[in-house]
């Protein structure tokens, strides 16, 4: 394949939304997303089970953390994502359970820490490292896949901006996860939007955290560089 | 019930006979009763169907709630800034359960 090229001007999920819509993502009181964020920053400093996440970070210089992920693991020779990382330091340095992907508390800590990042500019470099997984991703975004034969690059490139029955195609974009989506009715991981992506072209969805994901993670947050974090963003 | 806190947005102080605007939202899924699940089984019914709020010794604000209300229930009001003291903020479901938000409110002369 041809050196990929960068989405030129990406548009964030958040111009396609209804002025409403807008206005309740811009609301840091009527968000709904906020009731996680909320939660998070208590769990963030919750020390009832030994040492608290906020007794080795400082909340005041994480505001560029999610910008860095998914990174590069050099001894396993992965990807990790934002929710591994969380689950490692809890295992290995916290002394309690890894939390499920979509648990209620994983939840509230992305997206307390994606909402640090609020504003921030997502500026991904793929070094060499990272290449061999950026190129896994990027094979899965333009491969078809599912009964409807779709690859994610037949909606979110070459149709965004049209019709799709009631809604208009977004450029998909990955800056406002953890995201608070109205079919949902709750805030939902990128990777549960992954899913629900896959099933809608009738695909067997991967699981939560599985490599594809974390690799389509990764290429996808590339292809929105330039575009400022969100989180949590209000989707339909 | 959701053990998420509600979010409330009240003045920390005001002016006597000042009118504050108060905003309060609560997570709650405000099921119907008439929706069925994949099995076709009715999802039972779970809604808040009353909210209070009290300050300097009264109810100020009243609401019925119905299952017509999108699920986290946003209110806004305003209510006049007359006496220093606890205003306090009561969100009842119809299983019987309630959650409860107290904030002190300054009234400086």
């Amino acid at each position: 394949m041809a050196e990929p090229t960068q989405v030129k001007d990406p548009i964030s999920g958040f111009d396609y939304l209804s002025a409403p819509n807008q206005k309740l993502q811009r609301d840091e009181f009527a968000n709904p997303g906020y009731f996680r964020v909320d939660s998070g920053k208590t769990l963030f400093n919750d020390a009832s089970q030994g040492n608290a996440c906020g007794d080795c970070h400082d909340a005041a210089t994480m505001k560029d953390v999610t910008l860095k992920y998914p990174r590069h693991d050099a001894e396993a020779d992965r990807l990790v994502n934002l929710s591994q990382q969380i689950n490692e330091c809890r295992v290995e340095r916290q002394n309690r359970e890894a939390l499920e992907p979509e648990s209620e508390e994983m939840l509230s800590l992305t997206a307390y820490l994606g909402n640090l990042s609020r504003g921030r500019t997502i500026d991904v470099t793929v070094t060499e490292e990272t290449r061999p997984f950026f190129e896994q991703g990027r094979e899965f975004y333009y491969r078809r896949r599912g009964q409807l034969n779709l690859s994610c690059a037949h909606c979110h490139e070459q149709s965004a901006g049209k019709r799709l029955r009631g809604e208009v195609i977004s450029e998909g974009h990955s800056n406002g996860y953890p995201a608070y989506r109205h079919i949902w009715e709750a805030l939902g991981s990128l990777h549960r939007m992954f899913q629900w992506c896959n099933e809608a072209v009738r695909a067997q969805p991967f699981d939560k955290g599985s490599e594809e994901y974390i690799n389509l993670e990764y290429y996808l947050k590339w292809r929105g560089n330039g575009l400022t974090v969100e989180t949590p963003a209000v989707r339909r | 019930m959701d053990r998420l806190k509600p979010r409330v947005k009240i003045p920390e102080s005001a002016k006597p006979d000042e009118v504050m605007e108060i905003r309060t939202m609560i997570s709650h899924p405000m099921e119907t009763g008439y929706r069925r699940n994949t099995r076709g089984e009715i999802i039972p019914r779970h809604i808040i169907d009353r909210f209070t709020c009290e300050y300097a010794g009264q109810m100020v604000f009243e609401a019925k709630l119905g299952p017509g209300i999108a699920a986290n229930p946003y209110l806004s009001f305003y209510v006049k800034a007359v006496s220093t003291g606890p205003m306090t903020l009561t969100w009842h479901d119809d299983r019987g359960e309630s959650q409860q938000v107290v904030k002190q409110v300054n009234v400086e002369l």
